[in-house]
């Protein structure tokens, strides 16, 4: 039986020889196809005395199943080698860059904005709004400056036209965005008023206000953000922790001190001026005026129609555009108004 | 309010040093706005007297000068100043003297001569911008002294931002007064003397308003030389307090101003004819004032005049017919009081200001009118020379000082922290506010140069202020726990930005007044609401669409070399409107407006070079408004391409309209290509359905496709309406997939290929109610748009 240890190791190599699936299946019809040299010997059996039959069928069974497994081991090595070449060929660079929409971003004012808001929610402040061109009446008179007071020198109002072209003496661009307190607390108390304990009014109100007024520290429209707290028993003391508070969690940081200091405004009573100074970085030291607030005057609740004698509040106005001057470092106030992609996109 | 600290320091008595001293006027609500030393430093210069000089044998600019300096032997210098002259007293730096700039004086030689010194010009110590010679000092300059000392050279320049309620600080005398009582200090008020009267002249005075004017006192003075030379001193302190010397009887005035707070005025007596009035305009009264303007006096301004004429604006400015002149020699002097609200408003009227209408709006101490007269009076006299005539008053009722209740309980409610009556009491006294105990409660008295002591919060801020801002605590925040309002509703206006940053765009934030010709373009608006003081043309009327800033921007960004922008910005635009909204006349509504433009995509390997177009940006609207389904109709839009624009329906209404910019634009503003744009209203796009459960169908769709050919100009959307009209129950969605014109489409019509998704959520579908729903489709396009079935 060497010829059969001749025919499996004539297989063997045969098969090694060849890397293509199809040749493959052709060299094996050479050994265990229909007149294969395995079926022919297979075939021969019946010719053989029957003693011998069962040793020489067993022997061949023996090599063709060996003959086979050279076949399948073959087989899976072109399989594999095929993959192998396939993923190759299929690499990519995978350094290339992502096939996407690139990502546009927010106005770093609006940034600001949004992380004020989120801080203020996280107390229980909601976020008013209001008008624009505004009356007259809410910007000054209910914020407690009459006409001719001296207060009204410290903004230089824009005013419109009329379409006869003369000017309109009952609006104006709001030049704070106080009036949205005046108008927030008129509506409290129509909504609240007959009730024997108002709600407390927890708000603030951000938006863009205007002063004749254009340098580099001065733009004639910019954003401001205006706080108020009116309620029961509170006090100077509360204003100054809101603001503490605040201030330390925007700019996430310890490392800096708030003062207050006696200021003026007709609608607030006492008032103050906020001043920061931070105890690091490129303005380590230097104190930087960053509002203004203090009690709501008496006549600014009397005349939205609470009682000044059962409630007090506070109020505050912070310059978000100077907020994030200070967040971001930026040194040019007309930055945020030019529209210049370049700026823009470092706060994306 | 600018002053000299040694001046200051003359009224009030205090071991502080500057920095404390500014400090402390900081956190009492008198901020310091600037410190400034009024020289620099240098040391060793003195007062030297020229001897003798003689021209440098060498040199012809150099003179060689023997100086005294009080030091013994006169000494040499040779001296290059061309105004040096014999007699002469002037600065001399000394050897091993320091001047600013590093410069140090040694003994050298100067071509050949010794020179042991330098006589100085006032640049040279750094006092003065320029100087073309040596500083020539008065004769009687005592030689050898420190110039530093004779000059008060180690003086300091305060510049105080004063708020307007603090008028009584708008004096040397009023802020020493405040100085007093925050460092506990004690003030050394000057004592002013009744001048003794020496003529019989007068004049007589007449009060005609009297709530305007209830004070007044006026004073003839005779002999008196206008040429006469402002004393140094005075000179000085007028300097460091921001005020040019003119002439002795103008800085007389303004130094009283300025040390007492008393605006004055001084006549040309000799001008005047009968008696003064102080008394309101009279109609067509015209004047010409002290600053050459003539101005025609409206009927509510106070105005000193005499029997026949007005003289001044009173409190604002005086007339220059009777203003005092270098060859004055009679005056008539005014100390009076007017009324802030006689006086506020008016000099900004006629746009301009003065040192006294600044002071009289905010108000000035009527205790103190006579003192003023009495102290500027006596500073001419011993100034100008001259004699004085008896003080004429005229009086009549004076502002009530009401007294104020404090009432302790609710300054501790207000403030936060607790005070007794007898810290309230010290802090008073300290003030100097006279008051009455009644119990825990005071009742305070505002003395007269406090205008800003009200009401009770008035002095609750004072208790305050003078405790210290800094000593009041700052406990955490408490309230109640209250939750907000979140209507699910409403999508959070940070959600709908940030979905638009995620599709690309880059917020922008642009003035809400534009150029006029921006409305014109992209909104055809012939209603422009102008502004009446805009601050440049080109910011002169109130926008009425977002789209101009946007343009604007782009067209900045392309000179930046910026290919491919895409914009948006959310804010208001305005619209004259009847109905208006909290604001009448006056429609102001939130908008949200974008701008694509450029490459589809960012540029790069995989990119492909599509242009952003409709499509794009409208996919963009559509994501943004999501789930809610949006209609689109052909719109006709100043700012848009006539064939390539849309209004946009929300349930039906009009929320606003994309679409390409128009061609005639594109060119104007000279843009390579076509942006793509859009505006709708914000308080749509927060809009968002609460979701409602509906029952899913456990039964498998059947979907069936049906291609169609139509005329090109059949819009999608009136197909897509038929079909939902004419569609059976069972038919619950009917998508486009696909849109083909060219080879086998005939000309002018186009192919359209839909999915019809068929389903009913109780029994699966039998096939012939499937055709059945077909055939009912294909019927409705064909009566309804000529459709053919597509092979």
């Amino acid at each position: 039986m060497d010829n059969l240890d001749q025919i499996v190791g004539e297989a063997q190599s045969a098969f090694a020889a060849i890397s293509d699936p199809d040749a493959l299946e052709q060299v094996k019809a050479r050994f265990l196809g229909k007149s294969g040299q395995i079926t022919e010997l297979l075939k021969g059996l019946g010719k053989l005395p029957p003693e011998e039959k069962k040793t020489a069928g067993a022997a061949i069974n023996v090599a063709k199943t060996a003959v086979e497994a050279a076949l399948n081991e073959r087989r899976e090595a072109i399989r594999k080698a095929a993959l192998e070449a396939r993923l190759a060929e299929e690499a990519l660079d995978v350094t290339l860059p992502g096939r996407a929409e690139a990502r546009g971003g927010l106005h770093p004012v609006t940034r600001t904005l949004e992380r004020i808001e989120s801080l203020f929610r996280s107390i229980g402040f909601e976020v008013a709004d209001g008008p624009e061109i505004e009356e007259d009446f809410f910007n000054f008179t209910a914020m407690n400056t009459p006409e001719d007071h001296p207060a009204r020198s410290m903004h230089d109002t824009f005013y419109l036209q009329n379409p006869d072209g003369t000017v309109a003496d009952k609006v104006l661009l709001r030049t704070h965005t106080s009036p949205i307190q005046a108008r927030y607390m008129k509506a409290h108390v129509e909504r609240y008023g007959q009730l024997e304990k108002m709600p407390e009014i927890r708000i603030i109100a951000p938006g863009r206000v205007y002063r004749v007024d254009s340098d580099a520290t001065h733009s004639p429209m910019f954003n401001q953000v205006e706080g108020l707290w009116v309620g029961e028993g509170v006090s100077f003391a509360d204003l100054k922790g809101v603001i503490a508070d605040f201030l330390k969690s925007f700019f996430e940081t310890d490392d800096l001190v708030v003062r207050f200091r006696p200021s003026f405004f007709p609608f607030t009573e006492p008032s103050a001026e906020i001043d920061v100074a931070f105890m690091s970085g490129a303005l380590k030291g230097r104190w930087l005026e960053i509002a203004g607030c203090g009690m709501v005057h008496p006549d600014v609740l009397r005349i939205a129609g609470i009682d000044p004698e059962k409630y007090t509040g506070f109020a505050f106005g912070f310059g978000q555009d100077r907020l994030t001057m200070l967040r971001y470092g930026v040194n040019d106030l007309r930055l945020f108004f030019e529209g210049d992609l370049r700026f823009l996109r470092q706060f994306a | 309010m600018k002053f000299s600290e040694s001046w200051l320091r003359t009224l009030v008595d205090t071991e502080l040093s500057s920095e404390e001293l500014s400090h402390l006027l900081t956190m009492a609500g008198l901020e310091v706005e600037g410190l400034e030393p009024v020289a620099p430093q240098f040391n060793d210069v003195v007062v030297a007297q020229v001897l003798e000089v003689v021209k440098h044998p060498d040199a012809d600019r150099l003179n060689v000068c023997k100086v005294d300096t009080g030091r013994g032997e006169p000494t040499t210098i040779v001296c290059g100043a061309p105004n040096v002259a014999v007699g002469l007293r002037v600065p001399c730096a000394l050897p091993g003297a320091q001047l600013p700039g590093d410069f140090v004086i040694k003994i050298a030689k100067v071509r050949g001569i010794e020179s042991s010194g330098m006589l100085c010009s006032a640049k040279e110590l750094g006092i003065a911008e320029e100087a073309s010679g040596l500083l020539i000092l008065p004769v009687d300059a005592p030689v050898g002294q420190s110039i530093r000392q004779y000059l008060d050279l180690d003086d300091n320049q305060f510049e105080l931002k004063l708020t307007p309620n603090r008028a009584d600080c708008l004096s040397l005398t009023g802020v020493a007064r405040e100085v007093a009582a925050i460092a506990g200090a004690q003030a050394k008020l000057i004592d002013v003397p009744e001048v003794a009267t020496t003529i019989a002249d007068q004049r007589a005075v007449v009060l005609d308003a009297l709530e305007a004017c209830p004070l007044y006192f006026g004073r003839v003075l005779k002999g008196v030389n206008a040429k006469a030379p402002t004393p140094e001193w005075m000179k000085r302190r007028l300097e460091r307090s921001g005020i040019r010397s003119i002439s002795a009887l103008v800085d007389v005035t303004n130094y009283v101003m300025l040390e007492l707070g008393q605006p004055l005025h001084a006549f040309d007596n000799t001008k005047l004819e009968g008696a003064v009035h102080a008394r309101m305009a009279k109609p067509e009264e015209k004047l010409l004032l002290l600053n050459e303007q003539t101005i025609a006096i409206d009927a509510d301004i106070l105005v000193i005049a005499d029997d026949a004429k007005p003289l001044a604006m009173a409190g604002i400015m005086g007339g220059e017919e009777s203003g005092i002149t270098l060859e004055t020699g009679e005056l008539f002097l005014e100390s009076a009081f007017f009324a802030p609200k006689a006086i506020a408003g008016r000099a900004r009227r006629y746009g301009f200001g003065s040192d006294a209408s600044h002071r009289f709006e905010r108000g000035v101490d009527f205790g103190g009118t006579r003192r003023a007269i009495e102290r500027a009076t006596q500073l001419i006299i011993d100034i100008c020379g001259g004699a004085a005539g008896p003080v004429v008053e005229a009086r009549a009722e004076m502002p009530a000082r009401k007294p104020v209740r404090l009432r302790t309980a609710r300054a501790c409610a207000v403030i936060g922290m607790t005070f007794s009556p007898e810290q309230i009491a010290g802090l008073f006294n300290g003030l100097g506010l006279p008051f009455v105990r009644e119990g825990n409660d005071f009742l305070v008295t505002p003395p007269t140069w406090r205008f800003d002591l009200e009401i009770e919060e008035d002095l609750i801020e004072e208790i305050a202020r003078l405790h210290g801002y800094d000593k009041i605590p700052a406990p955490a925040p408490r309230g109640n726990l209250k939750m907000l309002v979140q209507t699910e509703a409403q999508r959070p206006q940070a959600r709908i930005r940030q979905l638009l940053v995620d599709r690309g765009y880059q917020e922008v934030v642009n003035f809400a007044f534009v150029e006029e010709g921006w409305e014109a373009d992209f909104a055809a608006n012939a209603d422009l609401i102008r502004l009446a003081n805009p601050i440049a043309s080109q910011m002169a009327v109130m926008r009425s669409t977002l789209f101009g800033g946007l343009i604007s921007n782009l067209v900045t960004n392309l000179k930046r070399k910026q290919s491919r922008v895409r914009l948006f910005e959310t804010g208001r635009t305005f619209h004259r409107d009847v109905q208006g909204g909290p604001v009448g006349g006056f429609h102001q509504p939130w908008k949200l407006a974008g701008l694509a433009y450029g490459g589809a995509l960012p540029e790069g390997w995989a990119g492909g070079t599509r242009k952003v177009d409709f499509y794009d940006v409208k996919g963009d609207l559509e994501a943004l408004l999501a789930p809610a389904q949006l209609r689109f109709e052909k719109l006709v839009h100043p700012a848009l391409h006539p064939g390539r624009a849309a209004r946009v329906l929300l349930d039906g209404r009009d929320i606003g309209c994309i679409g390409e910019l128009h061609p005639e634009w594109i060119q104007k503003y000279d843009l390579p290509q076509a942006p793509v744009v859009f505006e709708i209203d914000f308080a749509a796009v927060t809009e968002v359905s609460v979701p409602a459960y509906a029952e899913v169908s456990k039964f498998p769709p059947v979907i069936r496709d049906l291609a169609i050919v139509v005329d090109q100009g059949v819009a999608l959307q009136t197909l897509l309406d038929a079909l939902k009209a004419q569609s059976p129950a069972l038919v619950n969605d009917v998508q486009l997939f696909d849109v083909y014109t060219g080879k086998g489409v005939p000309e002018n019509k186009k192919s359209l290929a839909f999915r019809i998704v068929m389903q009913d959520t109780q029994r699966t579908l039998q096939d012939t109610e499937v055709d059945l729903a077909m055939q009912q489709l294909v019927s409705c396009l064909e009566q309804a748009f000529a459709a053919q079935l597509r092979a």
